[in-house]
């Protein structure tokens, strides 16, 4: 009999389907790996299994019987411990006081029960092989310090299921081997582990299955010893969405319009690369591979500590987005409403930000300007929107999203770096960016195009560049192009 | 359509103007000295330290900032342009240029300190100035107010263009040009760009820092510009002028319907808040209630009017 067993579980947010009857299954003593993208739902199926979320639709039965949960509380009474991702320990707190905080049982005659805490602390710390004292503060511990904590604390539950979401995130190389045997007595003493994590190869080395989740429903639960991790990429991006792609003919007598090499950040390295005019290069990688880093590095944005970027054969530098704009080279971010909108004003001055000092006249807008040029890109870009004067939060992501390549577009950029330009679209306004990007490359523009969808590098890229850990791992012609290799590059095979 | 909701649809059509209307349709009846010439004279030169200094804090908000020197920077540029002339004789034209000069210098240490020493916000590094300025004044003073400046300082805050006093001139003059600023150059576009959402207006290239700097130092001017006007009205300046205007500038913007997020505001909203604040005190004296008491009424204003802005928001 399974431990827990999720069945049709479904979760609807206003707008969205976060979870669409998922089936899950967890056994005693194993591992189980959920893995997919971001957004793809899986922190919600085990918010709903924690008892933080509540499901609309579907069944939880552990150990056989239908339960209910009411709230994390109740969770935690069945043995569900959940580490979350990010630290969430009191940093002017002591470690004792952090893994047993808001429990009754530190309570002696309202004195805290000091020796008792401390003790059982240390021997919990023991557990995740954390040789310090449990009454130092927590804010003097390493991150990766910190996260044992909150696996000791999560620990001292006596948890028959412990969650781990992203556990490995801030951990060092030889810290997730020591924290890899941990698990791994974990499951010999009996308990099972949810984990979450991007990284394949960990979930390669340690997990028994792994349950693959897209857009919010399950794709299949794979045993990990009789699969390899190109097929678990090859499920997490594979995507049906074959004929959005218009066909295009590649511009010919490539001329090369940008050039970087060697640009060296902190999340990257070696980084590089030509682009052509009228040409999409399409960055491929896993999340965590340093892509929007090197774009945002690129575009002074991020310091750089070095390299070289030439533009048409003359070397410049770029130390802020203005340097990269004064230069034709425009960004969208993949963070569209952090980064991209500005919230409070309308399509209008969304559009026209990046060009405000084109439109100057002694320092006064030119506004007869500035409406021609919008309503030229609006209808360019074929946004849909009442009127230049709505506000943007009124549009679609979709037209959110053309409204900021107007931007670059009205700027007449020469070189885009576009950051998941289809991240969160439906599939119309997707085709609509493709049409888009394609008209562009045929005036000559040059694409830089980061995706993690690989039928849209696919179907879009002249020219394929794969990236592992910060480097660049694989340069593929169109021609050569294969999800094969490049989920071998993905996962740092060069 | 219920009486209900036709004021509810009033108040979101309008909301602080309507809120203005009513406390003058009150204070009419209530008093009739309310509607008199006279009195709104008064009114105007009452409020025109608070609504000049209301432009310079607009602009920071609009930044989503604050500025919590505008109190003290108030009182030591009118200090040192007083000290200036009576004491050390510079030229008085010379001497309302020093004031000037502090004002902005001071703003540009602002902008500076919150830019450049990357301090997590505003509040802090002007918090630190409204104590160093506020110091300032009353070291140089040793606490006494200096009195006897001439009439050509005072022009400002005394004199009269025709029929028409210059604080009035002034109030005029500043709001245009503030409006026409914000919502005719490039400048002001900036500036809602920045209060908006600081990250999309950086990566679309422009120098967040350097409008953030001319923005202090721009509402430095508007202070040390209020403190020349009340130096020139009480013929005198002192080092405790600025006290407490730091909060009702503020008062002034938000009841003005500005976000403090940032990114939305007026100069016509915020003259609004500045003649609610002048109405409502003016009112309140004539019908005479003790100083005391009022300062409650006004928190409670504050309050109430910030709550009208958000459900008008939550209908729209």
């Amino acid at each position: 009999m399974d431990l827990v067993e999720m069945q049709g579980i479904s979760k609807f947010f206003p707008g969205v389907v976060a979870l669409n009857k998922v089936n899950f299954d967890l056994r005693k003593s194993e591992l189980h790996a959920l893995i997919g993208e971001n957004g793809a739902g899986k922190s919600t199926l085990v918010k709903i299994l924690a008892g933080v979320y509540k499901k609309d639709k579907g069944k939880i039965i552990i150990e056989g019987k239908e339960r209910e949960f009411a709230g994390p509380q109740n969770a935690y009474e069945i043995g569900i411990s959940v580490v979350p991702q990010e630290l969430e320990l009191e940093p002017y707190m002591n470690i004792a006081e952090n893994v047993f905080l808001g429990r009754d049982f530190s309570r002696k005659l309202l004195l805290k029960d000091w020796s008792r805490m401390l003790a059982e602390t240390k021997s919990l710390l023991k557990k995740v092989g954390l040789a310090v004292d449990p009454a130092i503060l927590c804010e003097e511990l390493s991150v990766a310090q910190q996260k044992m904590v909150s696996i000791a604390k999560a620990l001292s539950y006596n948890p028959r299921i412990l969650v781990l979401d992203e556990p490995t995130a801030a951990l060092a190389q030889k810290e997730i081997k020591r924290f890899f045997s941990i698990l791994k007595e974990l499951k010999k003493s009996g308990t099972s582990i949810i984990y979450i994590s991007h990284r394949i190869e960990e979930i390669k080395e340690i997990a028994d299955r792994a349950t693959v989740l897209r857009d919010g429903k399950k794709i299949t639960t794979v045993d990990v010893s009789k699969t390899n991790i190109q097929e678990i990429v090859r499920l997490m991006v594979g995507r049906e969405l074959k004929d959005v792609f218009p066909k295009r003919e590649r511009v010919s007598a490539p001329k090369e319009i940008l050039r970087v090499s060697n640009l060296l950040g902190d999340k990257f390295k070696n980084i590089s690369f030509s682009l052509q005019e009228g040409e999409i290069l399409g960055v491929a990688g896993l999340i965590g591979a340093g892509r929007s880093e090197t774009a945002k590095g690129l575009f002074g944005d991020i310091k750089t500590k070095g390299g070289e970027i030439w533009l048409k054969g003359k070397r410049i530098r770029i130390r802020s987005p203005r340097d990269a704009i004064s230069h034709k080279i425009g960004y969208v971010p993949e963070d569209r409403e952090m980064e991209g909108i500005v919230p409070t004003t309308n399509l209008k001055e969304n559009i026209s930000l990046a060009f405000l000092d084109d439109l100057s006249k002694f320092g006064f807008i030119n506004k007869k300007k500035e409406n021609e040029i919008v309503k030229k890109v609006i209808k360019l870009l074929r946004i849909k929107a009442p009127s230049p004067e709505v506000n943007i939060t009124t549009l679609s992501g979709g037209n959110r999203q053309k409204a900021i390549l107007a931007r670059w577009i009205a700027k007449d950029c020469e070189i885009l770096i576009l950051d998941e330009p289809t991240i969160g679209i439906d599939v119309g306004a997707k085709a609509e960016i493709y049409k888009i990007m394609n008209e562009l490359v045929e005036k000559g523009v040059g694409i830089t195009m980061i995706s993690s969808e690989l039928p849209e590098i696919l179907g879009m890229s002249d020219r394929i560049l794969t990236m592992h850990e910060g480097e660049i791992t694989q340069e593929i012609e169109r021609k050569d192009a294969s999800e094969e290799r490049i989920i071998e590059g993905m996962v740092g095979i060069k | 359509m219920k009486g209900v909701d036709i004021f509810k649809n009033l108040l979101k059509r309008f909301g602080s103007v309507l809120g203005l209307i009513i406390l003058c349709i009150s204070f009419s009846i209530l008093s009739p000295y309310f509607l008199t010439a006279r009195n709104w004279s008064m009114i105007f030169q009452q409020v025109s330290v608070l609504a000049i200094i209301a432009l310079g804090e607009l602009i920071v908000i609009l930044t989503a900032g604050i500025d919590l020197s505008v109190g003290s920077l108030l009182a030591l540029s009118m200090v040192v342009m007083a000290k200036a002339e009576v004491e050390y004789g510079v030229n008085p034209f010379l001497a309302l240029l020093i004031g000037i000069l502090v004002g902005l210098g001071f703003g540009l240490s602002n902008g500076l300190l919150y830019t450049k020493l990357h301090l997590p916000h505003p509040f802090i590094s002007t918090l630190g100035m409204m104590m160093i300025a506020g110091g300032l004044a009353l070291v140089l003073t040793k606490g006494y107010p200096i009195p006897g400046l001439s009439p050509t300082v005072r022009f400002l805050g005394t004199g009269q263009l025709g029929p028409i006093p210059m604080p009035l001139v002034c109030i005029i003059v500043c709001y245009l040009a503030f409006h026409i600023f914000l919502t005719q150059t490039v400048l002001g576009r900036k500036i809602y760009a920045i209060g908006g959402n600081r990250e999309a207006a950086k990566l679309s290239g422009i120098n967040v820092s350097r409008v953030l700097i001319l923005v202090y130092c721009i509402a430095g001017f508007t202070f040390a510009l209020g403190g020349i006007i009340l130096a020139g009205r009480v013929n005198s300046a002192f080092p405790l002028a600025g006290k407490g205007y730091e909060l009702d500038a503020i008062a002034a913007v938000i009841i003005g319907g500005a976000s403090f997020f940032g990114g939305k505001g007026s100069v016509g909203g915020t003259l609004i808040g500045v003649l609610i604040i002048g109405v409502l005190r003016n009112g309140l004296n004539l019908l005479n209630v003790s100083p005391f008491a009022q300062m409650s009424i006004m928190g409670a204003v504050i309050i109430i009017a910030v709550y009208v802005d958000v459900l008008r928001r939550r209908a729209s």
